[in-house]
């Protein structure tokens, strides 16, 4: 079992690219392409499964590409923190791969290019799987560019107007964010000459006090703008929601979330003495509050829940900048639950725009009584992420509120007040939007929709009548059993709470101690 | 370690020529200083080269006195193929880009638009009430020049050419029949006739 661990390591980076690969030369043949992608995606939730708990009860897992060892050559590491992120992002791509397929295979109108979506998505698994498992800033970097640039392809997909628009924002953005960090590479390297992140964490306490704060801020910067933090944010609302809605929904389920990973590392393994606390914390409070106003003003559900997804990386930012062990565990146990709500969200809007042909809150109207299973889909995940109690986000707002209260801090204390505040408004906003979307009669909305209203009051003479009724626009089975399998992963999340707990809290004192990883790492020197 | 200077200077001028033309709205020169910023990073990282290790060789055959740091060049090799392809990307949609509107700048956000409009058009309804009543009429709806010439329901008149369904007229006829609003519900019948010379007139101008 030990001696499996370190082969499975590199797998969840090379099986999506061989995968990718196979996918390309099978892109004549749409339905082998899509076995060969679903295979690999299971084929890696299998092995991350199995990782997370073998680098749970054996420590962490280190590979050395091509056989040189740390120092000199390219390593993979896996421990708690990474094998955790790769469970979930695993679960995550998997099931919004059998949603996408099985909404393509449902549309008519063939819009997006199958062989071209299969092998980018395929590529993008492996860049964020890459980017989890790095042990070396450079390659943490490659992992970035591997699925960005997928990303600019899914997110352009169809090349409409509208899509260009959005992905010129979003391509140019990210191309700012990556330059940004290879010039922090570049002048890491400079002043400590390697790029190992365990040599690094050695090395950066010795360099003068203030090139680290350049360093650090290079870094934060880079990041910064890939998960979304509040002054950096501007470009996600805005690119977003053209995309199909499953790939806006492992967008904005995980590429964020990477930046969260990058910003967890910075501050754990690298910057570990040198803090930048407040502005951090204050960036966090700015970043909750200011999305979720941006929320409140819009009419479009995917921007609404854009905007949520902005606002909601305040709280794991507030996690990591607080910077104790309890405030690790509660980010990274928040940013399992959000990679989770958010996606099932995304997926459910995707089906809503599917059954009510948009989605505007000025013209959809009666979900509820048209389609009560995507209503209570859409409602699961909705509560959830407003951190209603039995759910996943109120335990993790409760452990983030918590390790704010023990650090008796007025700012820590202010930054559990913007928290509340955001949460209620996040219930307000999802509030609003399930009452317009879902409650109200089609014929209110400001825009009606023809087939809604028409449907509605035929729906009402039926249910009146007391006959059965079959919808005559029906949302294809693999979908809703994907979204169901999401929302079921988040309610697993509220029941194992105490497992996950453990195995962040478990995690964050991985990160607390850096010289254990360094030493792993490090150690295979002398063997 | 001592840098020259006039490489230093070319990889400043690179990164601020960069950043100032990534400032602009046209594409083009958004992907020339792109190009120029993905340079200037990879100028400096074979400028940063020195500190590291030196080359991997056993030290019997070839001595590695007077070698460079052979890492940065693997790192610049990596980061100029990035640059390549990102390139060859961003070159491919700002054709496609043109070739669907005809322009080489950047396009606002529809979306974002109606949120600022509609706002707009909120807070002007309410601080004009007795709006139609001025000799003025309809002159006066849009007292900014140049700004986006709007319908009573606040799209723009480009976008209502285009929906032009009878339920967004109704929505807005009951927007507008308030109790007691004798004349201005003729005034609504009389924006509603401009408006339908409105939509031809820009039918017209396509």
């Amino acid at each position: 079992m030990i001696d499996i661990l370190p082969t499975l390591v590199p797998l969840p980076v090379l099986l999506p690219l061989i995968g990718a690969g196979l996918a390309l030369v099978l892109s004549k043949h749409s339905r082998a392409q899509n076995l060969v992608s679903i295979l690999t995606l299971s084929a890696v939730m299998i092995i991350a499964f199995i990782l997370l708990f073998g680098v749970d009860s054996n420590g962490p897992q280190v590979v050395a590409i091509g056989g040189w060892q740390p120092p000199v050559g390219i390593v993979l590491v896996a421990d708690r923190l990474s094998a955790l992120m790769l469970v979930v992002s695993s679960l995550v791509t998997l099931c919004v791969l059998v949603y996408a397929l099985s909404q393509d295979a449902n549309d008519d109108s063939n819009e997006t290019p199958i062989s071209v979506f299969n092998p980018s998505y395929l590529v993008l698994c492996a860049g964020v799987a890459n980017a989890f498992l790095a042990g070396d800033l450079f390659n943490l970097y490659v992992g970035f560019e591997m699925f960005l640039l997928a990303s600019y392809v899914l997110l352009t997909l169809g090349a409409t107007a509208e899509r260009i628009r959005a992905g010129v924002t979003y391509v140019v953005v990210s191309l700012v964010s990556s330059v940004i960090f290879l010039t922090a590479i570049g002048i890491i390297y400079a002043a400590t000459g390697t790029v190992n992140m365990a040599q690094l964490s050695e090395r950066i306490g010795d360099l003068p006090a203030d090139v680290q704060m350049i360093l650090h801020v290079l870094l934060l910067l880079g990041f910064g703008i890939k998960a979304a933090i509040f002054p950096l944010s501007f470009w996600l609302p805005d690119s977003y929601p053209t995309a199909p809605a499953p790939v806006t929904a492992v967008f904005a389920g995980l590429l964020t979330k990477v930046g969260i990973y990058a910003i967890i590392r910075t501050e754990t393994l690298l910057f570990a003495e040198s803090s930048l606390r407040v502005p951090l914390l204050i960036a966090a409070a700015l970043t909750m509050l200011i999305g979720i106003l941006g929320a409140i003003a819009q009419s479009e559900i995917k921007r609404i829940v854009s905007f949520t997804l902005v606002s909601h990386i305040g709280y794991m930012l507030f996690g990591v900048a607080l910077g104790t062990s309890v405030g690790l565990s509660a980010a990274i146990y928040y940013t399992v639950h959000h990679i989770i709500v958010q996606t099932a969200l995304f997926l459910a809007i995707g089906m809503v725009e599917m059954r009510g042909g948009s989605t505007s809150t000025r013209s959809l109207g009666g979900l509820m009584v048209l389609s009560p299973a995507l209503s209570i889909i859409f409602f699961i995940p909705a509560l959830n992420l407003s951190g209603i109690p039995p759910f996943s986000g109120f335990i993790g707002k409760v452990a983030l509120f918590a390790a704010g209260f023990s650090d008796h801090d007025w700012l820590a204390i202010s930054l559990i007040v913007a928290g509340t505040l955001t949460s209620l408004l996040t219930l307000y906003v999802i509030g609003r939007t399930f009452n317009l979307a879902f409650w109200r009669d089609p014929a209110d909305a400001e825009e009606p929709n023809e087939g809604l209203v028409s449907e509605f009051s035929e729906r009402k003479k039926t249910l009146l009548a007391g006959k059965t009724w079959k919808s005559q626009i029906g949302v294809p089975g693999p979908m809703v059993a994907a979204t169901s399998a999401v929302v079921l992963a988040s309610i697993i999340l509220t029941i194992g709470a105490a497992p996950l707990w453990d195995l962040s809290n478990r995690a964050a004192d991985n990160l607390q101690t850096p010289i254990n990883y360094v030493s792993t790492v490090l150690g295979g020197d002398d063997s | 370690m001592s840098l020259p200077f006039i490489m230093v200077l070319a990889m400043g001028v690179l990164f601020a020529s960069g950043i100032y033309l990534m400032l602009e709205r046209s594409l083009t020169r958004v992907l020339l200083g792109f190009i120029l910023l993905g340079n200037g990073a990879n100028l400096l990282l074979i400028l940063t080269a020195g500190k590291g290790s030196s080359p991997l060789t056993d030290g019997k055959h070839l001595s590695t006195a007077g070698m460079s740091d052979p890492l940065p060049q693997a790192l610049i090799l990596t980061a100029i193929v990035i640059t390549f392809a990102v390139t060859a990307f961003l070159l491919a949609m700002i054709y496609r880009s043109w070739r669907l509107v005809r322009a080489d700048s950047l396009q606002d956000d529809a979306a974002d638009l109606q949120v600022a409009i509609t706002k707009m058009i909120d807070s002007e309804a309410e601080a004009s009430t007795d709006y139609d009543d001025t000799e003025f009429g309809d002159e006066a709806e849009s007292p900014i020049t140049g700004a986006v010439d709007l319908d009573d329901d606040g799209t723009p008149k480009e976008r209502d050419a285009e929906v032009d369904d009878p339920p967004a007229d109704h929505a807005h006829d009951r927007e507008r029949s308030d109790p007691g609003g004798g004349p201005r519900s003729t005034a609504s019948a009389g924006d509603a006739d401009d408006d339908e010379d409105g939509t031809t007139e820009t039918e017209e101008k396509r």
